[in-house]
Parts: structure tokens; C-alpha cells; sequence
């Protein structure tokens, strides 16, 4: 066990995998409803408490995480929800100035403060006056002594898009009108106490009612991101336990953004102006925050949808789950344009989870192979990688009216600077590239593991590619 | 009749593309364009160490590579059309 954690980047993503990999176990087996009331004590044994204050609170956290594992709170319809309980309550005072203040001379934070709010002692040391303070932080930045902190939660420091306030009881809550189901609170919370809804219930559901594919056949879709994930065991392994847990098989995401490529091409070069339409939490943003530039928004499904529904055409007979770095593709599959295409979404935390829970160590399998996309389908799930998608299919397409004016914006801050230009026409693109996580889709909530190196392993895969063309890689759909 | 070619992973690292090329080239010399429906498949099962698997209504081959394209094509389509 102490082998598992290794796979992820945190031990609150560990504690998550342990419930969702006995709540899938159980399930497995027809004995959830009898044994789910066990599932706490399983996980936290004993009576001295390893997390929490006690047992019991930890015991009483981890049913919540359990309801959580088995699809949430169904009058709740964001896919990411709080749990009250877990919430720890962090301090919200905002900017404070603490001990280290030395009581200098130089006033750097006087200075810098352009509301006055910073008043000093009879000892010459700074406070700060809330009803003036606006949060801007430039005191915390220009202080020697790093004496000023933001005490802010980390829930709302991950949240750019301004969802997440405090409630009455203290206790984080989300705007659902404004949540783009990003997951970046999911992700940050120290007390794992934000989660995103799973739906691994329903997977383990539909791989049993397939009976090995005689029923139907269950495709899994897999994100191009996955090559920066599961880095313990080969890609080929991952592939051959997904066939091994009851997938008829398995197909690149990727070439549902080769698809994507070629079509946003021409629809830009004859609209003159779009917003990507990947990334399904950027498109809820400007949804929610800009509802103006709706009109602007690419037409294109996104490559899941896109790549589910060539599946459905192709096969009658068939159902596909979506296997990715995102929670946001879990709000995605609920909308009317992907509902009849996408049968459910898993992130890559859960696919651990469902691989544990039948006890398939992938690292023991056979490698399979995996290429259906080209190049530039693959490099999708990185910051950067749709625009060059985009730029290449122009040439293929030779598109040689249109001068293509992209602007890449990596994560939801900097989407939002170009929205608010293009808002008031300031803009000097002709596309924005939107991704709401930092790096783009290897910065996803859903991913195991987080690093410097998972751009470099998404490129690698790239170059992998059988095909090197857009074109050569879609010319076999037609 | 339905000719499916398999475009899944193991089958389109063996070739499917230039088996679909081929495929659309016969059916345009022997004008077949109406009896013919072209179309693609992730993986029909027969994954096979040479070649690619190509169904024809029914009838499933596997191994069907460039070099015996023309052999496949005379005795599984035209023979079965005529």
C-alpha cells in the first residue's frame, strides 16, 4: 500500500483514491449497500485518529467522501461540492501583518498602499486597516521581512473565477453560477474538504451490463494527456488493463481534436473571429462572465464529443466513457450536445482507483498499442498545443486568405485578461486559445500526479505519432 | 455491401490508411460506388500480427496488406458483387 501513494502528488488525492477504490470494489462484488457503512472503520481502523481531532470525526468525513464516490448530492447540480464538515474553517482575515515585523524606518508598505490603509504603533509597527484594505497585496510584496501574510483560504486563492465565498457557518460555498468545475479548489484544499462528484459507479455499472462486449461494446476514450500520467507502468500497460477490466477498446481523444483542428480552421477563416471551445471550463466562463462573446464561441464539439459521437456512427452498438485529466468534462457530459455521445467521465485518480479495485497491477501487464491521432491531435493537452493544431491545418487546408492571428492563453487568469479585451476591442487576435488550468489539460484537477515534466512527456507522445499530418490521420474516417 | 476497415490502434499502425486508399481506388476503377459503403471500425476484434482486418458485410479477414490487397479485393468483393 505505501507503494500507492507514490502515485499521486498528495495525500489528501490518496485518502480520495482509498474511498473510490473500496466503494468500486464493493461494487464489483454486489455488496455495497450491505458493506457501505463499513467503508470509514476499513480506512481509518482503530481508535487513535491519524488526521482529525478523532476517530469518529474522521470516520464521519470519510461517509461523506463515500457519498461523494458514489455520485454526490443529486439536488446539487455542480459536479464539484463541498464538504461541510471537512472544512476546517482556514482563517479569512486577509492581509495581516504578524511578528516579524520589525518596526523599520523605510514604511515600504505605507508607501506602496494606495487606500492609506497601513497605520504604525507607538513601536513603529504596521497595521492594517480592513475597512480600507482591498487586498491588492503590494504591502505583502514590498515588506523586507516578509512580515505581511495573506491569510486568505486556499480554496479561494485557487478559485480565479471568484466562486468560492465564506458562509455563515464559516465554512467554504460555492457560486454555482460562477463555478467553471475547473476542480483548481478540489485540487488546492489541504483538507480535501472540495470534491468532484465520481461517477465511477456508473463505469463499473456499464462494464458489467457490456458481458465482455456481448450486450454492447464499452470504448474507452482516453485524454492525450495520459501520457504524462501513470508514469509507474508503460502507456501500452495502461491500455491493456483497460482492456482487461472489460473495455472492447480504446481510442485517442486526440483524434477527436485532429477533427476539431481541421473544422475550427475553416469555421475561423470564415467567421474572421473565434474562442476556442475545448476546454469546457473556459466555454462555461465566458458563459457565465461574458456572456456578450457567446456568439464567438467555436461551434466545434470539443474533441471528446467529437470523437464520441464518430464512435456512435460508426458503432451501433456501442458506449463510451471518457477518461481524462478533468472534472470539468463531468459537467461537460451532462450538456445536451454531449449527453447522447458520452455515457460517462472518469479522471485518471478514478481509473487508478477501478484498476486497484480489481487488483490489476498494470505493471505487470503486456504492452498494448495506442495511436489513432497525429502529432498535433496529441499535443492538445498542453498549453499552446490547439493553436499550433489550428496553424497546422490552415497549411494542410491551404487556407491562404486568412491571416491567422492566434493568442494562447494558459490558465483561467490569463483567459480572462483576453476576454476582457476582446470585450472592449482591444484584442490584436483573431483567436484565443482558452484553457482554464495552468499548462492546460496536464494541469487538470483529475490528474495523479502534477509536474514540470509532464509538458515534455505530452511532446514526446506527440512525436510518437504514427501520423505526422492532421490530414493522414483523419483520411481514414472518411 | 459494407466494407469495414479496422482504424483502431493495432490495425492502423499496420497500414489501415493505405488499405482505405486502396479500398477507394478499386471501388472507383470498377465504378462501384453505388453498391459499395466504405466505412471505418475501432477495433473489430481480431487484432492479428500482420496486416489489417477488414470486414465485408459479414465476413471478417484479417492480415489484408498492400501486397495481397488485390488478391482480397478480386476474390472477397468483386467475386461476391458479380
Amino acid at each position: 500500500m505505501s507503494n500507492n501513494i507514490r502515485k499521486f502528488d498528495t495525500k489528501v488525492q490518496y485518502l480520495k483514491y482509498k474511498v473510490l477504490r473500496e466503494v468500486a470494489r464493493e461494487a464489483w462484488h454486489d455488496t455495497l449497500l450491505e458493506n457501505l457503512i463499513d467503508i470509514p472503520k476499513k480506512i481509518v481502523p482503530g481508535k487513535t485518529s491519524t488526521m482529525r481531532c478523532c476517530v469518529y470525526k474522521e470516520r464521519a468525513i470519510l461517509s461523506e467522501r463515500v457519498k461523494i464516490a458514489m455520485g454526490g448530492d443529486p439536488e446539487n447540480p455542480n459536479v464539484i461540492e463541498v464538504i461541510d464538515i471537512a472544512c476546517d474553517e482556514c482563517p479569512a482575515a486577509g492581509y495581516e501583518v504578524t511578528d516579524s515585523c520589525r518596526g523599520c524606518l523605510a514604511h515600504r508598505c505605507e508607501d506602496v498602499c494606495k487606500r492609506g490603509a497601513i497605520s504604525f504603533d507607538h513601536n513603529h509597527v504596521a497595521h492594517i486597516d480592513k475597512s480600507k484594505c482591498v487586498e491588492c497585496g503590494q504591502c505583502a510584496k514590498v515588506c523586507p521581512y516578509s512580515a505581511i501574510i495573506n491569510r486568505k483560504r486556499p480554496c479561494q486563492i485557487a478559485c480565479k473565477v471568484k466562486a468560492i465565498s465564506i458562509n455563515e457557518d464559516n465554512a467554504a460555498s460555492i457560486n454555482n453560477d460562477k463555478c467553471t468545475a475547473c476542480g483548481a479548489c478540489v485540487y488546492q484544499c489541504p483538507f480535501g474538504a472540495i470534491s468532484d462528484k465520481s461517477y465511477i459507479l456508473n463505469v463499473v455499472d456499464l462494464i458489467k451490463k457490456s458481458e465482455q462486449g456481448r450486450n454492447y461494446k464499452l470504448y474507452a476514450v482516453v485524454a492525450p494527456s495520459i501520457s504524462s500520467q501513470f508514469s509507474y507502468a508503460k502507456l501500452g500497460q495502461v491500455i491493456t488493463g483497460l482492456k482487461k477490466m472489460g473495455f472492447h477498446t480504446v481510442v485517442e481523444a486526440a483524434l477527436g481534436a485532429d477533427m476539431v483542428a481541421m473544422s475550427e480552421a475553416r469555421e475561423l477563416a470564415e467567421k474572421g473571429f473565434l474562442t476556442s471551445s475545448c476546454c469546457p471550463a473556459f466555454v462555461s466562463y465566458i458563459k457565465s462572465d461574458f456572456p456578450d462573446l457567446v456568439p464567438l464561441i467555436s461551434h466545434n464539439c470539443s474533441p471528446m464529443v467529437e470523437i464520441s459521437k464518430y464512435i456512435k456512427e460508426t458503432d451501433k452498438n456501442a458506449k463510451t466513457i471518457f477518461i481524462g485529466p478533468c472534472t470539468a468534462k463531468k459537467a461537460e457530459a451532462q450538456l445536451e450536445g454531449a449527453k447522447p455521445y458520452v455515457d460517462a467521465v472518469l479522471t485518471f485518480e478514478e481509473l487508478q482507483a477501478l484498476f486497484d479495485s480489481r487488483d490489476i497491477d498494470i505493471t505487470s501487464l503486456e504492452e498494448d498499442v495506442l495511436d489513432n491521432a497525429s502529432y498535433y491531435g496529441r499535443i492538445f493537452a498542453r498549453s499552446g498545443g490547439l493553436t499550433d493544431a489550428v496553424t497546422q491545418a490552415i497549411k494542410e487546408q491551404n487556407i491562404t486568405y486568412f491571416e491567422f492571428k492566434p493568442v494562447s492563453c494558459d490558465g483561467i487568469e490569463e483567459c480572462r485578461i483576453a476576454l476582457l479585451k476582446k470585450s472592449k476591442n482591444a484584442l490584436p487576435a483573431n483567436f484565443i486559445e482558452g484553457m482554464a488550468c495552468v499548462g492546460g489539460c496536464i494541469g487538470g484537477a483529475g490528474c495523479l500526479t502534477h509536474g514540470e515534466k509532464n509538458k515534455a512527456e505530452v511532446d514526446k507522445y506527440g512525436k510518437e505519432a504514427f501520423e505526422k499530418n492532421i490530414s493522414d490521420a483523419i483520411s481514414v474516417l472518411r | 455491401m459494407i466494407i469495414q476497415v479496422c482504424v483502431g490502434s493495432s490495425c492502423h499502425l499496420k497500414g489501415s490508411a493505405e488499405i482505405v486508399e486502396l479500398l477507394q481506388k478499386a471501388v472507383e476503377e470498377n465504378h462501384l460506388e453505388n453498391e459499395i459503403t466504405l466505412a471505418g471500425s475501432f477495433c473489430i476484434g481480431k487484432c492479428n500480427r500482420i496486416g489489417v482486418t477488414v470486414q465485408v458485410d459479414d465476413e471478417i479477414h484479417v492480415g489484408i496488406t498492400k501486397e495481397n490487397f488485390k488478391e482480397f479485393f478480386n476474390e472477397n468483393v468483386l467475386n461476391k458483387i458479380n
